[in-house]
């Protein structure tokens, strides 16, 4: 066993651990947890795929934004745990039928059948680059040149997406009262006070 | 590969629009809401600048762009220049109808020139990816336009279930060009057309990706049996938007059947031929004969857009170069035609009023004969009568089918567009005999009584005078 074999073998166990825990943790915030964890261990194999720039983008992503955000909403809702384990058991059997049929897909395909389908090149194992090779710049160099239309196109949808949502739900309401610094730092005496001339009143 | 390499300036008119949109974005945050117009004014001056550029591109067959990915050649020209016009007009007739309502804002116009880009570039598209981004781009705005009116419970609905019915047909769309993909190897249309020409034993492939593709289209046109969402949303949405939904948005669909089906799918042609004959009989049935029916008309000019997107379905299954040419001149026809439709029923709404029943337009002669005699030609014309356009289309498009030897489909067609005068003569009879029933009177800017009438009026000129579209349309295909 190479060093990168043992590699490939710790992380693909600690991330059937992880994704484990994900579903068998009482607490939700452990599961979010358990959940950054696999997400560690899958970028740690994509590492070993040379995949550099996509395994920094899912720590970046998703343990960074996605997962803090998650674990923010599961900390602000208060959710009945026991109440969503409840059909657990029920559809324990359903469940387990789909995770077999999946995994027997994947066996078929890359098991016994797989170089008949897809051909013995495909399964052959990919080039090795040097380690000046950086497909960061690779994938920044297609993004930029041949696709470059469709990249920023996705990013009109984005600002798009962005447009309509504060559209929709951005409301003022002239009913909430609220206090703004700026006005009150600015006011002058005039604002708030008023001298009124009046003759003295006779005592009665 | 250098900057020149990508031949972006060929791409000028959308990168002006994109900067445009942009800066009107921007501008509409630092202006309080008593000078909102100037937003307007500002995505009228872009949407006049781009067409003013789409007119001066200068094309001698075809051009790509940004390899490959864009196309500008004379189908892309004609309907760009058609989608800038629609839309113009679209935005001066909801410009007082929005003031009414309160949600004269900048967002409306700044989501309807994102949606013009989108179609402009879904005209334009030379890949399965760029057909996939513009279509989503129009239809993410769209989506947003519906729901605009938040505090109307019928727009929220309706915007639900655009939104919901719309991901549906986006997923059968990438469903389709996935395979399309994995069979041929490319999203290039070009390299599909060859991939498709070449295929024996993976043909069969290529007609399930082709059932996933015409289902995904027949959704965005509207096409019976996938046209559910088209009533509820062009009555729950607010007219301003109906009109934008109802018009441009219809070229931008043509466009993408002609660059999937004829272009990229060509070859298969005796596959989608079949196919398109049952949507298209489907929908002129289901169209005509429920629109009888209806008491809103909206729902009635929407039950009627389906009766007419099966006409234009029957002149694109008829297959020839002439053919197209006829589809073509229906579809924009008809999108001028619904514009003027939908733009009398926003002059008749008024403050805290919409003129959404056919009861609304009782004696609208006696209230104003100028604008009951623009329904009148707009009606005749969406009925088929000479000598308005709608005719005109009518025709060249049955000819087309005769000429394809498929006599009995014309003479469907004839049978339902027979039906279909009935409810489009009962608003002209609501007009003119029946007792008024609304004494207010009709108030608009100038500006919106002048563009109305001209587009009503363009309806009848074309009429007369059809060559010089029917050419355009002909040469587009040449």
């Amino acid at each position: 066993m190479t060093f990168i074999d043992f590699n490939f073998y710790l992380f693909a166990t600690l991330l059937i651990v992880a994704a484990l825990g994900v579903i068998t943790a009482r607490n939700p915030v452990h599961s979010a947890l358990w959940l950054v964890l696999s997400f560690f261990a899958s970028s740690a194999l994509w590492i070993l795929l040379e995949a550099e720039f996509l395994a920094i983008a899912l720590v970046l992503v998703y343990v960074g934004a996605v997962m803090v955000l998650f674990l923010f909403v599961v900390m602000m809702l208060d959710i009945n745990v026991e109440q969503m384990r409840k059909g657990f058991v029920r559809y324990l059997p359903i469940g387990a039928l789909v995770a077999l049929v999946l995994a027997a897909q994947m066996i078929w395909i890359v098991g016994p059948v797989g170089p008949d389908v897809l051909g013995d090149e495909s399964l052959q194992q990919s080039v090795r680059h040097a380690a000046d090779y950086s497909n960061t710049k690779e994938l920044g160099r297609i993004l930029y040149t041949e696709y470059v239309l469709p990249f920023e196109i996705a990013a009109v949808i984005l600002l798009v997406a962005i447009v309509a949502a504060i559209a929709l739900t951005l409301r003022r309401r002239p009913a909430t009262k609220y206090q703004t610094p700026a006005n009150q730092v600015k006011v002058k005496r005039n604002d708030r006070l008023r001298i009124v001339k009046m003759d003295a009143e006779a005592k009665e | 590969m250098t900057l020149e390499a990508l031949n972006y300036l060929t791409a000028w008119p959308e990168i002006f629009l994109l900067t445009m949109a942009c800066i009107v974005l921007v501008v509409d945050v630092f202006i309080s809401d008593d000078k909102r117009d100037f937003s307007y004014y500002l995505s009228q001056l872009a949407l006049l600048g781009t067409f003013a550029m789409v007119m001066m591109v200068q094309v001698d067959g075809r051009e790509v762009a940004f390899n490959n990915m864009f196309v500008q050649d004379a189908l892309s020209v004609v309907l760009k220049s058609f989608i800038l016009a629609l839309s113009f007009a679209a935005f001066v007739y909801s410009r007082d109808y929005l003031k009414d309502r309160n949600i004269f804002k900048g967002e409306y116009y700044v989501l309807g020139l994102f949606a013009v880009l989108g179609m402009m570039l879904m005209v334009s598209a030379n890949n399965l990816l760029m057909i996939y981004l513009g279509l989503e781009l129009l239809s993410l705005c769209l989506y947003a336009m519906v729901a605009f009116n938040r505090d109307n419970g019928n727009a929220s609905e309706a915007a639900m279930k655009y939104f919901v019915l719309g991901a549906i047909a986006s997923g059968m769309l990438l469903y389709g060009m996935s395979i399309l993909y994995g069979l041929s190897g490319s999203l290039f249309l070009s390299d599909i057309t060859v991939a498709i020409s070449q295929a024996d034993d993976s043909r069969i492939g290529m007609v399930f990706a082709l059932v996933f593709i015409l289902v995904a289209l027949a959704f965005k046109l509207g096409a019976v049996p996938f046209h559910m969402w088209v009533p509820d949303v062009y009555q729950g949405s607010p007219t301003a938007v109906t009109v934008f939904i109802g018009t441009a948005p219809k070229l931008a669909g043509f466009a993408m059947i002609m660059r999937l089906l004829v272009e990229a799918m060509g070859d298969l042609q005796a596959d989608w031929q079949q196919m398109l004959i049952i949507l298209s009989v489907l929908s002129m049935a289901t169209g005509n004969i429920i629109a009888i029916a209806q008491t809103n008309i909206k729902r009635m000019l929407a039950y009627s857009t389906i009766s007419h997107v099966g006409f234009i379905l029957l002149g694109i299954l008829a297959g020839s170069n002439e053919a197209y040419a006829a589809a073509m001149f229906y579809t924009i026809s008809y999108a001028v035609m619904s514009l003027g439709a939908f733009g009398i029923i926003m002059l008749l709404a008024r403050k805290g009023f919409e003129a959404e029943e056919i009861d609304d337009f009782k004696g609208l002669n006696q209230r104003s004969p100028w604008f009951a005699f623009l329904m009148l030609v707009l009606m005749l014309s969406m009925a088929g009568v000479p000598p308005t356009v709608g005719f005109w289309a009518k025709l060249a498009v049955l000819k087309m089918v005769v000429q394809m030897d498929m006599v009995w489909l014309a003479l469907v067609a004839v049978f339902f567009s027979i039906i279909g005068v009935f409810y489009y003569l009962r608003i002209i009879k609501v007009m003119y005999f029946d007792e008024i029933a609304d004494n207010q009177p009709l108030s608009c800017g100038r500006d919106m009584q002048i563009t109305l009438s001209s587009n009503a009026l363009l309806v009848l000129a074309l009429g007369l005078y059809p060559a010089g579209l029917m050419s355009l349309c002909l040469s587009v295909f040449a």
